[in-house]
């Protein structure tokens, strides 16, 4: 029996409250870090320094929107029992791509993502969002949802980045701010802030990007946004 | 429901889309990433003789490598007991390609100690004093570290330095690669002591004291640096039988 496929008006490239929706959503009411809990292992590896994260939220920004765009176009074709290779099928495709596309035009660029693109292919974010979104929804919305999620996912990297590179290291996009100097300029004469502050290993080490996202996530749920906790 | 038939099907066409799409721009692409590979190569070389080079250096375009490396740098292949090999015997052996910069580091590591074959550029810098290069490969925390490693024409002083790794954690061990204020310590540190003796240079937890053979470590990452020392006392070691022959 052929499926019957629940056609929906498809509304063209239009951009209304719905639409705008979908980008703001992610950012906070359903960011997919703090409140849907995705992707959670790439965030804790690649959020040592500030500069790899913001490269890896753009590269996933790139990639989450046009796998769901792809999905969305063939989601009435894509036979449910496989739905789910096919989507791993379509995301490893466009991760390749992106991999050999950079390896041809700065190579410099490909060396520092290389250790990357296999957490793109395994982050959770795209498989969740291909599976709950763009296999129900039109390309364009399915689109603007890859990049409302791959933002809302990039600002919490970047935050989490942020405190551990500024902890870590003393650094903020590799700049020095705070703390003493490390060992190897020692004999240099700059000072900085809080010279007294000693650079903390743990900030570095992954353990700590669970605490910062846990007392993110609490934050965000008791702080920010209390519509998050139910307390029913 | 799908019928199986139209899995087997969609499956199918699928896949034959991808793996043509993803084959095509692997072959296609080929010659361009070689050559990518080739400059990045190259420039990890002369990154050892940036002192040298100068400023220029951060803006070299891939062309200008190229040049450099053609106009400036001489390639040869020492063996293990400091003989220079020539073209024909590496042929004989089965290289294809006899250029110094063709030699891979990581197949040759895992040969028998006496078989392995050295890279060795000579860099002339514009003022036509000589730089001796030397490729190392060791051990870091995860995986593969290497570096090149330039010498002035005393075959003992340091000019500078380029590390790599395959996977150091960024911010702790990933630094000997990131950290140009790591690299830049081991300018100007002696590989002999007063006696002549091969000492190398150690990369040392806590701070440096000797200044002339100790360089600090960078705090978190012992076990990188561990790796960077013993692979530059091992691996310098190699092209010692060359460099006295050199002095001679």
């Amino acid at each position: 029996m052929a499926d019957v496929a629940v056609k929906k008006k498809e509304g063209g490239l239009q951009f209304g409250k719905n639409e705008k929706k979908l980008l703001t959503d992610p950012l906070n009411d359903n960011n997919p870090i703090t409140v849907q809990v995705l992707g959670i292992c790439s965030a804790l590896a690649v959020t040592t320094l500030m500069n790899k994260a913001l490269v890896m939220s753009i590269a996933v920004i790139f990639v989450l929107a046009l796998s769901n765009l792809l999905t969305s176009l063939l989601r009435n074709a894509i036979p449910k029992q496989v739905r789910m290779i096919v989507q791993l099928v379509i995301i490893a495709t466009l991760v390749t791509v992106v991999e050999l596309a950079l390896k041809a035009i700065d190579y410099n660029v490909y060396k520092e993502l290389s250790v990357f693109i296999g957490l793109i292919i395994t982050n959770c974010i795209i498989m969740g969002r291909l599976e709950a979104f763009a296999m129900g929804n039109s390309p364009w919305r399915s689109f603007l949802d890859g990049i409302g999620n791959g933002i809302g996912y990039g600002i919490i990297l970047i935050i989490v980045a942020f405190f551990r590179e500024l902890f870590g290291k003393g650094t903020v996009f590799g700049w020095k701010v705070i703390g003493a100097t490390p060992d190897y300029l020692i004999n240099t004469t700059d000072s900085y802030l809080f010279g007294w502050y000693e650079n903390n290993n743990l900030m570095v080490l992954f353990p700590s990007a669970m605490f910062v996202i846990g007392i993110l996530i609490w934050i965000h749920r008791g702080i920010i946004n209390k519509n998050l906790v139910d307390v029913s | 429901m799908h019928s199986t038939n139209y899995i087997i099907r969609f499956v199918l066409i699928l896949t034959a889309i991808v793996a043509i799409v993803l084959s095509l721009m692997s072959t296609g692409l080929k010659p361009i990433h070689d050559k990518n590979e080739a400059v990045y190569n190259k420039s990890a070389i002369l990154s050892a003789v940036s002192n040298e080079i100068g400023d220029k250096f951060a803006t070299l375009t891939p062309d200008d490598v190229d040049a450099i490396f053609d106009k400036d740098v001489k390639q040869l292949i020492i063996d293990m007991e400091g003989n220079i090999v020539q073209a024909e015997q590496l042929n004989a052996m089965g290289y294809k390609d006899v250029s110094a910069e063709s030699i891979d580091m990581e197949k040759e590591m895992k040969k028998a100690e006496k078989d392995r074959m050295l890279p060795l550029y000579e860099y002339t810098s514009s003022n036509g004093d000589a730089y001796y290069i030397v490729s190392v490969r060791g051990k870091g925390l995860w995986d593969a570290i290497w570096g090149n490693i330039a010498l002035k024409s005393d075959l003992s002083t340091i000019a500078g330095v380029s590390f790599d790794h395959k996977a150091e954690t960024p911010g702790l061990g990933a630094e000997i690669k990131d950290s140009k204020a790591f690299q830049e310590q081991f300018t100007g540190k002696q590989l002999y002591d007063e006696q002549g003796n091969f000492t190398s240079v150690g990369v040392i937890k806590g701070g440096a004291k000797d200044p002339k053979h100790e360089v600090d470590g960078i705090s978190g990452a012992t076990i990188t640096a561990d790796g960077v020392s013993e692979m530059l006392e091992r691996g310098i070691a190699y092209y010692e039988p060359y460099f006295e022959k050199l002095k001679k």
